[in-house]
């Protein structure tokens, strides 16, 4: 039992971060037709938001260690720490939080740019050629991250305050050895009300209303005399900061690299395909059913049973569902078919 | 029309020979011509060729390619322990096992269009590569790849009294493949391939082939079954990634898991779009630019660059190096990044749009070039 | 142009002169004079001589391969007499005389391995093929060391390994070309057994999480002999995807599992994962059966170490070598490079500066750089003065036997390099296993 809830929790966590990488991806499959191979960078530029936030933080004094003569090794004291005492250790600490602030203008920014500048001139051209720039622009953006911040992971830590276990088996009355990371659990709620916030604009803001409207049949809306195409750009634009806050917010369970885009970008694109084409609640709910999966199949008994099944679960599960649903669990007719 | 057509495809096959046979000479001026690079050239350009029959004719994009290049190696170098060190059942063996493979993910992945049939092909090269790299191992030997070693059987050259002393070299009846055979075999091999190409271009399989890319529903409405013509465009595009996986074994009897890869599958993908899809001619360019890039571009370093920039003034020559190194040696991805970006953004249908202008420019009214008949993707 | 030829198996020179009349296909201009050398890309009749930088620039290693690729551009200025001359002023006994190697300036090629096989062969084929390199050395993980190794070994080329830590590669893979400084995972075993004890006891129970391949497997079997022998109990050993990033459902198993020691197999970007997650499970500050929880990351290296942040801080592990050393060899290396780069050498940056040295040096005192002799050089080849104390090329399996270093993640670093803590340095004859444990077969030379 306890294990069972820890798993489920495991999957929860993991999905969550799924479900928002994949939430832009089908927005922008929605809204766009387009096939963003750049959002896994989406992702990386948010988790290197966070990282600048912590750099800017942690501008430092820099004392020399007296004891290395060769090149120069220094302690840093920040200089928050230097004019404000414990008030900038504490601003500090709340480093990956605060860069929130930060994402958000940044991505959206980005997102704007880029559908402006690039993505816009590819919506008429074939899935193959958008692969094909968007992929280049990944690179393009990873490339430039791994030469200003390097390729090696750079460790930012969630706040001394949430760094430690909740006691969720006491709470559920399991007994005291099940314990849950308090990051992993605000990662868990935090992706939720994201989702919900998404949902909400979408469902219940006349903006929204129209961008569905748009989705559904985008010339009818263009009729109607509403410009539809600078709505589809906020979304894009939405998606980016989506992704974005995704990173920012995972980077004290995965210390960033430059590299991180593209090991979602896969994982995303089989998330969206499995919810099914076009369908937001469908990547939402597929995002969590493949991390409770995947964490299910990593236990040691199913191992024992399947070896090596924790290796492929998701792919497996992918094939499955699409043998038996056709267009994914709740993909639309006629969406990215052809 | 029709002769003419033949005529024209004639001429194309011999200027083809021609050119590939003699990459050695013209390749060189650019740092190019050595064997290694010209194998890997010649076998990505097979492997290219043959995923653009899938994709190029049909227009399923195919994201596990790659699986298909991989169990073509992993079948070479079990014939090379197993049988024997002759290049020719190894290459049968390679082609054949990947294409049964692909008949399987195929008759599966086929029932599913669109992004769903992308997605499900990569699904099996995906579990394919995890499985290879880990508990496959005793198959695969995983991480560090299937490599020939002394004590393995080759039944076939014991039988027949062929003896090597230390770790044998794939042979073709006698003749060692090494260094330059090497890339005459995958030379040959790439005329043949391209040779079958052409063919299946101009077939009426072809032609069946570039109707259901344009509207297969219209084909099913008239009754027309669709099926086994995909099928059999993706079994043969299975067999070339085999081929390609075959030769990179022949040439390097060593197959690693990470040719099953996504990136992998993803690079065929690249190449063929960089290049121009469903032209015949383009998936072989973008093969040549990204295996280009990825041998010499990455070799550069500040060294080198001092000396290509020996020229200038002191100071300048600190500053372009600097700037230039960016691009090179470690950065050599960014200026791929960047080559896909310009290409796609500039030149819609990939490498040979651009050869296609420049003709247009020069001959305003004259017949296409013969490379450029097809049209591009989608 | 003319070594564009050279690639050529010195084994079968006669087979392929003989092929070479009937392959249709050769362009005389480029085979002149090819066949008339005895081995590949004979330097002698020129003024200087290639080495191969084989270095992963881009992928997860790229800033351990950048780190390697700048102390292989410091040999080689050493070895032609320029700068201060680093480990050649402390290396015993040497051969080499600051002018290059018999009198031959050094120069380089670099290539980018993408720590994958594959691109790894290809990059070592170019510098073979059309650059003339005589040696090819590098690399970052073992997976790559074998198979560039095993293609040296069909090229007759010698290859100096760099960073690589499996046994395999001077056990089950090792080849008569191939030549390892670095140490391996049976060593860190041997190394760690003494100081597990006196830390922990030897009443414990562990818990393996384990990369799953070939590197990631003997390392386990290395360190759960030694925990074993020592008296400690297995728990359970799971292997974990290679890539995973995310590991919390293969530690939260560790909570409840009884275990009180986590040992993680991992290395570089998934080690960085695992450890900080295991860290923010509670793992650090967990007491199970009376006793604090332990963490051990048997392999682990400063690079690794700065991405773990705060996470690396108490937890053991061994490493082959560390800037903090005091001996003259390791400072005057240190010097050269914190003068030259601004910042110290990083344990990879290390391995590959001496391998570069060792290979110079057996060349000079073999007096020629035919491939054979050199490896008669190398082999059984006693030495000091290179930052690991008195150590052994042992012939058997071109392993090299030395000091290795227990370290412990610091507590309270002083500067930002100052990440590890020496814990112990345990002698080489702790760390000396028979070479016929791991089996495999060196295989001949010309």
């Amino acid at each position: 039992m306890d294990a069972f809830v820890l798993q489920l929790l495991n999957g929860l966590d993991k999905g969550g971060a799924y479900a928002l990488i994949a939430l832009g991806l089908t927005l922008v499959f929605g809204t766009l037709g387009v096939v963003n191979f750049a959002h896994g960078a989406l992702f990386m530029l948010g988790a290197f938001c966070a990282v600048t936030m912590q750099k800017l933080l942690t501008l430092s004094v820099k004392v020399k260690d007296p004891g290395v003569t060769f090149f120069d090794a220094y302690k840093e004291i920040p200089y928050l720490e230097v004019w404000f005492g414990d008030t900038g250790k504490a601003v500090i600490d709340y480093a990956v939080p605060l860069s929130i602030l930060l994402a958000i203008p940044v991505m959206l920014l980005i997102g704007l740019v880029m559908e402006r500048g690039l993505i816009r001139f590819f919506y008429k051209r074939s899935h193959a050629e958008q692969i094909l720039v968007t992929f280049g622009l990944a690179i393009v953006l990873q490339e430039i991250v791994k030469t200003a911040f390097g390729a090696n992971p750079i460790p930012t830590g969630a706040p001394d305050a949430v760094a430690g276990s909740a006691a969720i088996g006491e709470w559920l009355g399991l007994g005291a050895a099940v314990v849950y990371p308090w990051w992993r659990l605000i990662y868990l709620a935090f992706s939720l009300a994201i989702i919900a916030g998404v949902f909400s604009f979408l469902q219940f803001t006349t903006y929204g209303m129209v961008v569905r409207a748009g989705m559904q049949d985008r010339e009818t809306v263009g009729l109607l005399g509403i410009n539809i195409q600078r709505r589809f750009t906020v979304v894009f634009g939405v998606a980016a900061v989506v992704a974005g806050l995704a990173g920012v917010m995972y980077t004290p369970i995965l210390p960033p690299d430059y590299h991180m885009g593209m090991e979602f970008l896969v994982l995303s694109f089989v998330v969206v395909v499995v919810g099914g084409m076009g369908s937001l609640p469908g990547a939402v709910f597929a995002g969590f059913l493949l991390g409770v999966l995947q964490s299910f199949a990593s236990m040691t008994q199913v191992k024992d049973i399947l070896p090596g099944i924790d290796q492929i679960i998701i792919y497996l599960v992918a094939v499955v569902i699409l043998l038996v649903r056709p267009r994914g669990l709740m993909g639309r007719r006629g969406v990215m078919e052809s | 029309m029709n002769s003419n057509f033949l005529r024209n495809d004639m001429v194309l096959m011999a200027v083809f020979t021609l050119v590939v046979l003699t990459m050695p000479i013209w390749l060189a001026p650019i740092g190019a011509g050595y064997p290694d690079l010209l194998q890997k050239i010649a076998i990505y350009g097979i492997f290219a060729i043959g995923f653009n029959i899938l994709f190029g004719l049909t227009g399923y994009l195919s994201f596990g390619h790659a699986a298909f290049l991989g169990v073509g190696s992993y079948a070479a170098v079990w014939t090379f322990k197993l049988f024997s060190m002759n290049v020719v059942p190894a290459i049968l063996f390679g082609v054949i096992v990947a294409g049964l493979f692909a008949l399987f993910i195929g008759y599966v992945s086929l029932r599913r269009s669109g992004i769903y049939f992308s997605i499900l092909t990569l699904a099996f090269a995906q579990m394919s590569y995890n499985l290879a790299y880990s508990v496959l191992t005793p198959i695969t030997n995983g991480e560090t790849g299937l490599q020939l070693s002394q004590g393995d059987a080759r039944v076939l050259d014991h039988a027949l009294g062929i003896a090597q002393s230390g770790l044998p070299t794939p042979s073709f009846f006698g003749m060692e493949i090494l260094g330059w055979s090497g890339f005459y075999v995958c030379a040959v091999a790439l005329i043949i391939a391209f040779f079958f190409a052409l063919r299946i271009f101009r077939s009426p399989f072809g032609m069946a082939l570039k109707a259901i890319k344009s509207n297969q529903n219209r084909m099913n409405y008239t009754g027309f079954n669709t099926r086994p013509y995909t099928l059999a465009a993706f079994v043969v595009s299975g067999m070339y990634a085999g081929l390609a996986g075959s030769l990179l074994a022949v040439t390097d009897p060593l197959a690693g898991a990470e040719r099953m890869q996504w990136t992998a599958s993803g690079e065929v993908v690249l190449m063929t779009i960089l290049g121009g899809a469903g032209t015949l001619l383009g998936p072989l360019l973008g093969a040549g630019i990204i295996k280009y890039f990825e041998n010499i571009f990455s070799a550069y370093n500040e060294r080198v660059l001092h000396d290509v920039f020996s020229g200038l003034p002191n100071g300048l020559e600190q500053i372009v190096v600097s700037f230039t190194s960016l691009f090179v040696g470690e950065g050599w991805q960014l200026t791929l990044g960047m080559l896909f970006m310009l290409v796609v953004i500039f030149l819609p249908g990939g490498v040979m749009e651009g050869f296609r202008r420049l003709t247009k420019l020069f001959r305003r009214d004259g017949p296409q070039s013969p490379a450029g008949a097809a049209q591009p993707a989608e | 142009m003319k070594d564009l030829t050279t690639s050529v198996n010195r084994r079968s020179l006669l087979k392929a002169t003989a092929a070479s009349g009937l392959v249709l296909a050769t362009p005389t201009i480029f085979s002149r004079g090819a066949w008339a050398q005895n081995f590949a890309n004979d330097p002698t009749n020129k003024s200087s001589v290639t080495l191969g930088f084989n270095v992963p620039q881009t992928g997860a290693y790229a800033d351990e391969g950048a780190d390697e690729l700048r102390a292989y551009q410091l040999a080689v200025k050493h070895l032609n007499g320029e700068g201060d001359g680093g480990m050649l002023q402390t290396m015993k006994p040497l051969a080499l005389k600051g002018n290059g190697v018999l009198g031959k300036k050094v120069e380089y090629v670099t290539g980018d391995t993408q720590t994958k096989s594959d691109a790894a062969r290809s990059s070592a084929k170019r510098m073979v093929e059309k650059d003339g390199a005589i040696m090819i050395t590098g690399g970052s993980s073992s997976g790559v060391a074998v198979a560039v190794q095993s293609l040296c070994q069909e090229m007759g080329i010698i290859f100096m390994a760099g960073l690589t830590h499996s046994n395999d590669t001077t056990g089950k893979d090792k080849r008569k070309y191939g030549f390892r400084h670095f140490f391996n995972a049976y060593m860190s075993g041997a190394a760690l057994g003494p100081v597990l004890k006196e830390e922990m006891g030897t009443d414990r129970r562990a818990y393996h999480l384990t990369a799953d391949y070939t590197w990631g497997w003997t390392q386990e079997e290395s360190i759960k002999n030694t925990t074993e022998a020592l008296g400690w109990e297995t728990v359970a050993t799971v292997r974990t995807p290679l890539g995973a990033g995310d590991f919390s459902q293969y530690i939260t198993p560790v909570l409840n599992s009884g275990a009180d020691v986590l040992i993680l197999n991992h290395y570089g970007k998934d080690m960085v994962n695992s450890l900080t997650q295991a860290v923010q499970f509670g793992l650090k500050d967990k007491m199970v059966n009376g006793k604090k929880f332990e963490i051990i990351v048997p392999l682990f290296s400063r690079l690794m170490a700065q991405g773990a942040g705060d996470a690396i801080k108490g937890i053991l592990g061994t490493t082959n070598w560390n800037w903090s050393l005091q001996d003259a060899a390791s400072q005057a290396f240190v010097k050269s490079f914190g003068q030259e780069y601004g910042f110290p050498p990083s344990q990879a940056a290390h391995t590959c500066y001496v391998q570069t040295l060792l290979y110079a040096d057996a060349c000079e005192r073999a007096g020629t750089f035919y491939p054979c002799e050199v490896i008669k050089a190398l082999e059984d080849f006693e030495f000091d003065g290179m930052g690991n104390g008195p150590t052994l090329y042992r012939g058997a399996d071109h392993q090299c036997f030395k000091s290795v270093l227990v370290v412990r993640g610091n507590e309270n670093p002083s500067s930002q390099f100052d990440l590890l803590k020496v814990v112990k340095e345990v002698p080489a004859e702790a760390v000396t296993y028979d070479p016929t444990i791991f089996g495999g077969e060196l295989g001949t030379c010309g």
